[in-house]
């Protein structure tokens, strides 16, 4: 494979297409709703209309709007249809054709779409994400040929250091920082790893990237891969994702026969092979300490750090691991190079980052957005507010190791420090809007429950402390509460933050010490009530 | 490479003619070269080739990979994906998820277990029916979401849902 054969292929796809289109969303949520039903509706009648050549039914990835599944979007008008049902397949085609029509249609002047900014989600619902050519007819695997051939190594990590991006998996480390110093590292053999062990609930947008537009992930481990001196990448991915597996099996399957993955890439003396490792279901497996242990078929577990990945990982390798959406942004910043990437966002936080906007809202989905926003735009104008109107609350992002914003605080920038300033983390992206009907206690003992579970066990603060928080909480709720509780709770959150072995423990506090200082009225309610209903 | 003479209990169960579920699994185990490193992969072949981890394929396994049990059964114990003992015919999971919490599936989840009177986590006695819950099955703009026999049900409505079960059941309202 080189450069010609590359454009060869982006040509022919380009030519064989034909002019009108119908193209529906085949990610998870919309496939729940019926698209596939909706796809063999659609062949069959024009089937029988004798148009299949004439038109193309193509499967693409997420178009964002979730809530409103199934979607459908046609060219070349563009137009975009929101919850489409099998029997409207005739009415489609119509609108194909210019007829009327009167499925309903998303509103492509709302804020909803209108303020995003798509970098990484750019492919997303225009190619199949079952195809390497619709990849390739859209400039895929030319920033890997441009990288390989054009730049070196250093240059490559230079770039990347230049246009600012930081880890999209929650803590926002310098991502240029780290591939410099996986780099650097001695090691006879190195790995890149890519974080798809997405287990925060409430956030699935590593989930519509993998399911809509594989190869863009597989181009920027590449990249990282000739960048940091690797052979050898592993995806690992939630078992809880077959049809991302499945599409990322596929992807690197087409990538090997192309000579896009696999040795001498390009024809240069650059190899990379990748394999899919499938999580068995332990949110600490996106600690990255556990992660490698588990693909090295141990129990989950973390280790102190340091060393830290990047100098000892898997086998004790220099290993370079980043999230999806962090690896999804690479080519990008290659094709328009770091400058073009450092002019968008904050001063600290540069770039897009995507939200999985959920719970008490109207518009669910997923956006990319620009760091630096406010949340009162992301929940109010984009979100839309509450379906029934009732005032929001308060935004929880961050999953459990985050915390809950109360609508006072909307007019905070997304950023990194921002968040940080308010108590919360950007997180990986869950945005979980709650209402006046959400109990902020039910919140925190929810999240308590849920790290009380996944704790692995092997440090004592977290172990003991989680449960022990999870019964004070339950104790709370059940108005059993004595007023010192409290300030009980607050030590234990204390004592858990500081000496927690990793991540989990550490901020497993979190959503408890937020709902605490934003709500504590709530949590004061529960014990002022003790009168009525002691005993 | 030999296959194992142990024949296992799982061996000898469901399908005793024509059963090459121990030679799809023996034949991942090659592909892996009999590493341990390859634990997590072959117990994700097991299990989907037998529907749980019996004891008797998990020390099967540890001799195959030259593991301990010990090792074996605590990975085994330590991912939720694993599950050690048979589940029912059919499953019914509840997404507990943020977004679905938020949405009212704790409610929903009670009802169902009033409804099939089988606890979350839980087989009838049976053997007919699961009741499970999921940390996130990341479709959370369906919200309550839930999955009946592999089937991404969005938007769980509860009588719906109810209706679905029993009448997968067999049963009459």
């Amino acid at each position: 494979m080189d450069l010609h054969e590359l454009e060869a292929i982006a040509e022919r796809e380009l030519a064989q297409r034909p002019r009108l289109r119908i193209l529906h969303c085949s990610a998870t949520g919309c496939q729940a709703s019926g698209a596939l039903e909706l796809k063999r509706r659609l062949e069959s009648l024009l089937a029988e209309m004798g148009r299949q050549t004439e038109i193309d039914v193509g499967a693409v990835g997420c178009l964002g709007l979730c809530g409103r599944g199934p979607i459908v979007r046609i060219e070349p008008s563009g137009e975009t249809f929101e919850h489409v049902k099998p029997d409207d397949a005739a009415e489609i085609i119509a609108a194909l054709d210019g007829h009327a029509c009167h499925v309903a249609r998303c509103d492509q002047n709302h804020p909803f779409f209108t303020r995003q900014l798509l970098i990484v989600r750019r492919h997303c619902g225009l190619i199949n994400p079952d195809r390497i050519e619709d990849y390739i007819a859209v400039g895929g695997y030319r920033s890997l040929y441009h990288v390989i051939h054009e730049m070196t190594p250093t240059e490559v990590i230079q770039a990347i250091t230049r246009s600012g991006l930081r880890g999209r998996g929650g803590a926002g480390y310098p991502t240029g920082l780290k591939w410099a110093t996986v780099a650097k590292s001695p090691g006879e053999r190195k790995f890149v790893i890519c974080n798809a062990d997405e287990g925060d609930p409430g956030a699935f947008m590593d989930r519509s990237i993998l399911e809509s537009d594989p190869h863009l992930v597989l181009e920027g481990m590449a990249i990282a891969a000739y960048a940091v001196g690797a052979e050898q990448g592993f995806i690992y991915v939630r078992g809880e994702y077959p049809l991302a597996i499945e599409r990322l099996q596929k992807a690197i399957a087409q990538a090997r026969r192309h000579g896009l993955l696999g040795t001498q890439i390009f024809e240069s003396g650059f190899n990379f092979r990748v394999d899919i490792r499938v999580g068995a279901g332990a949110f600490v497996c996106g600690e990255e300490t556990a992660l490698i242990a588990s693909i090295e078929g141990r129990r989950g577990q973390p280790r102190p750090r340091p060393p830290y990945p990047a100098e000892s990982g898997l086998w004790g390798m220099p290993t370079l691991i980043n999230n999806v959406e962090t690896f999804a942004n690479v080519t990008a910043i290659i094709e328009n190079g770091p400058e073009w990437y450092s002019r968008i966002g904050t001063e600290k936080s540069k770039g897009t980052k995507i939200f999985a906007l959920t719970g008490k809202i109207r518009n669910t989905g997923l956006i990319e957005v620009p760091m630096g926003i406010t949340l009162r735009e992301i929940v109010e104008e984009m979100g839309g507010g509450t379906p029934d109107g009732t005032p929001v609350k308060a935004v929880q992002t961050g999953g459990p190791s985050g915390g809950c914003i109360p609508a006072s605080l909307f007019d905070t920038p997304v950023d990194y420090e921002s968040l940080a300033a308010v108590g919360s983390i950007m997180g990986s992206g869950g945005m979980v809007v709650m209402d006046e009907h959400t109990n902020m206690v039910d919140v925190a003992r929810f999240y308590m429950e849920f790290c009380k579970d996944e704790s692995c066990g092997k440090c004592i603060p977290c172990r003991v402390g989680t449960v022990q928080l999870f019964n004070m909480l339950t104790k709370l709720r059940n108005r059993q509460a004595h007023p010192s509780d409290l300030s009980r709770i607050e030590e234990l959150c204390e004592l858990m933050r500081e000496t927690s072995l990793c991540g989990l423990g550490q901020s497993a506090p979190n959503p408890v010490l937020s709902t605490l200082h934003y709500f504590r009225h709530e949590y004061e309610e529960l014990i002022g009530a003790e009168g009525d209903h002691g005993s | 490479m030999t296959t194992s003479t142990t024949e296992t209990a799982a061996d000898r169960g469901a399908r005793p003619a024509g059963d090459n579920r121990r030679k799809i699994l023996e034949a991942t185990m090659k592909r892996f070269q009999y590493q341990g490193d390859a634990l997590i992969e072959v117990l994700h072949k097991a299990q989907e080739l037998y529907g749980f981890l019996s004891p008797e394929l998990l020390s099967d396994v540890a001799q195959r990979l030259r593991l301990p049990p010990s090792r074996v059964y605590g990975v085994a114990t330590f991912y939720h994906f694993f599950s050690l003992a048979p589940q029912g015919e059919h499953t019914c999971t509840v997404c507990l998820g943020t977004a679905c919490y938020v949405r009212g599936a704790a409610l929903l989840l009670r009802e169902l277990e009033e409804l099939s009177g089988v606890k979350a986590g839980h087989t009838s006695a049976d053997g007919r029916f699961s009741l499970l819950t999921a940390r996130c099955l990341g479709a959370c703009g369906l919200a309550p979401a839930a999955v009946l026999d592999g089937e991404v049900i969005g938007h769980a409505d509860r009588s719906d849902l109810a209706v679905r079960i029993q009448s997968l059941l067999g049963r009459e309202r």
